[in-house]
């Protein structure tokens, strides 16, 4: 087989992967609470530009920007939940959806307001040395930003997979998830595991805006609409409450929109990639994982 | 230790509650009778913290619970075990368990408590790594009662423990509340529409009847009542 083929293979899965730590924060944050988040999209907007901050002015290090990514997401996330559902828990659910909409647009004028419209990339330079490096595995070139991409979104999934099912934290948001009133009943504050939820979530969403601001980049505040979609999406492809669902359609949708480029149709990817997600839902409309949950029902 | 004075519990504009006082003393098994819509659940819930009293006072060992959130009130005590069960369909048999034990500490005291749970139930020991949602409804009565009791109460609620059971397992199950009740010195207050098994092993009863009490006695004379022969016993 020809080597490009590896190659496109490699930044489809780099794509996917990206896009599967996205639907994994949606899935996590809808499979506990329930309810949809379109913030999503632009709380890792914010965490992109906050990567790109720490690379600019403080120091060209990754991992630092990363983290920085992590902290700020995680606040956002739980003030997102606090303003969107927290004091809106009895009533109905468009309006926490709404609620969600109105954060979304209020996090891209406030970037808009800070950075400025325009797009911003860092400066030359500060990333040369990782941008350059590439190595060559079997005349197939992997770039270090793609295995600084792959690795640490393999990382997390790994990571987030130990919380969820081997901690006591990742067992009582499974039990909340699966019926929140009989977590209270055993004496389980919902409310802070609603906001674990949504902070976790929310922190794949950041640290999925600092590798793809990174990557390509590029820094700008509409960064996350697409983004945004395209998690919501791949979570419900992958069944909207299943963690393995949302891995696997983020991945699929990655390389479908990477080989719809390679073919020539550069301009239409997006449209490549919803219509291949279309025929996936209507081939299984519960989508790839439905109904093996990670939550299901909550009694009366 | 369980105290009631004068609740009123609203659903919106309708009331649900009225007037209901009941208590229940340590080490004691008390039933809450009635048929369907009476305010059984209703009750239940009101101690719970999982709906408000708008007017009256829950009290548990001396202190005021009904403004407490419910993580509180069963952090101070009370275990509930819930209609129908509601065990936590996609968790195993084993995380059920560590879920009623949620509000403590001590690891090794909660692992005591996992065999000795097991000892009590074996079937929570045979199923001790399937998801609860595979388990018969009366296997996981059984394993409901455990993770309650894994929280060390000393008030045990349960909702309708004999719903939905075969005959088999509802001999079971009040068997095990007695012995539970025995054993631990556990109090049980026991919501129940099956009044003939309610009252086999409580030593008092209540009445609801369209949210109010309506009768409050002995359970001995509660099975000689003419009045509850003919509701709720099925005696011609």
């Amino acid at each position: 087989m020809p080597s490009f083929i590896f190659e496109q293979l490699i930044n489809g899965l780099t794509q996917g992967s990206v896009y599967a730590l996205l639907a994994l924060g949606f899935t996590l944050i809808f499979g506990t609470l329930r309810m949809v988040t379109f913030a999503h999209g632009e709380v890792y907007m914010i965490g992109a530009y906050v990567g790109f901050e720490i690379i600019r002015l403080l120091h060209p290090n990754f991992l630092l920007a990363l983290g920085a990514a992590l902290a700020a997401t995680a606040v956002l996330g739980i003030v997102v939940e606090v303003l969107a559902f927290h004091f809106l828990r009895n009533a109905p659910h468009a309006t926490s959806l709404l609620v969600t909409i109105g954060i979304s647009i209020l996090l891209v004028n406030l970037a808009q307001k800070v950075w400025g419209p325009e797009t911003q990339s860092i400066p030359f330079g500060l990333l040369g040395r990782l941008g350059d490096f590439e190595i060559n595995v079997a005349g197939v070139y992997i770039t270090f930003l793609q295995m600084a991409v792959l690795g640490v979104t393999l990382l997390l999934m790994l990571l987030l997979y130990f919380v969820i099912n081997r901690t006591k934290l990742g067992m009582v948001i499974r039990a909340t998830a699966q019926d929140y009133e009989a977590a209270s009943a055993m004496g389980v504050n919902v409310n802070v595991i609603y906001m674990a939820a949504f902070a976790i979530g929310s922190m794949l969403g950041g640290v999925a805006g600092v590798l793809v601001g990174v990557y390509y980049n590029l820094f700008y505040p509409t960064m996350g609409g697409l983004y945004g979609l395209k998690a919501f999406s791949a979570s419900v492809v992958g069944g909207l409450t299943s963690l393995p669902g949302a891995v696997v359609a983020g991945l699929m949708i990655g390389l479908v929109e990477t080989f719809s480029v390679e073919f020539g149709a550069s301009n239409f990817r997006h449209v490549f990639s919803f219509v291949f997600m279309i025929l996936i839902l209507l081939l299984r409309p519960g989508g790839l994982f439905g109904g093996r949950e990670m939550a299901h029902t909550r009694g009366d | 230790m369980l105290k009631l004075t004068d609740v009123h519990t609203f659903y919106g504009p309708i009331q649900a509650l009225r007037n209901v006082s009941l208590n229940v003393q340590a080490g004691e098994i008390v039933s809450l009778l009635g048929g369907n819509a009476c305010g059984k659940s209703t009750t239940m819930k009101t101690i719970l913290g999982l709906v408000r009293p708008k007017m009256g006072t829950v009290e548990f060992l001396g202190r005021r619970i009904d403004r407490l959130p419910s993580s509180e009130i069963v952090r101070s005590g009370i275990a509930p075990v819930l209609e129908a069960r509601r065990l936590f369909p996609y968790l195993t048999v084993h995380e059920n368990l560590l879920m009623g034990a949620y509000t403590r500490r001590d690891a090794g005291g909660i692992r005591d408590d996992i065999e000795r749970m097991y000892a009590l139930f074996p079937v929570a020991q045979e199923r001790s790594r399937q998801l609860a949602s595979t388990l018969s409804g009366g296997e996981q009565q059984m394993v409901a009662m455990a993770r309650a009791l894994m929280a060390r109460p000393r008030l045990l609620i349960m909702d309708e423990p004999s719903m939905g059971l075969s005959p088999r397992y509802v001999d079971k199950v009040f068997d095990i509340i007695q012995t539970i009740n025995r054993m631990e010195g556990v109090a049980v207050l026991i919501v129940e529409q099956n009044a003939n098994m309610a009252l086999t092993i409580a030593s008092r009863g209540y009445v609801l009847q369209t949210g109010e009490i309506v009768l409050h006695d002995t359970a001995e004379n509660l099975k000689n009542n003419p009045l509850m022969q003919k509701a709720y016993l099925g005696v011609a």
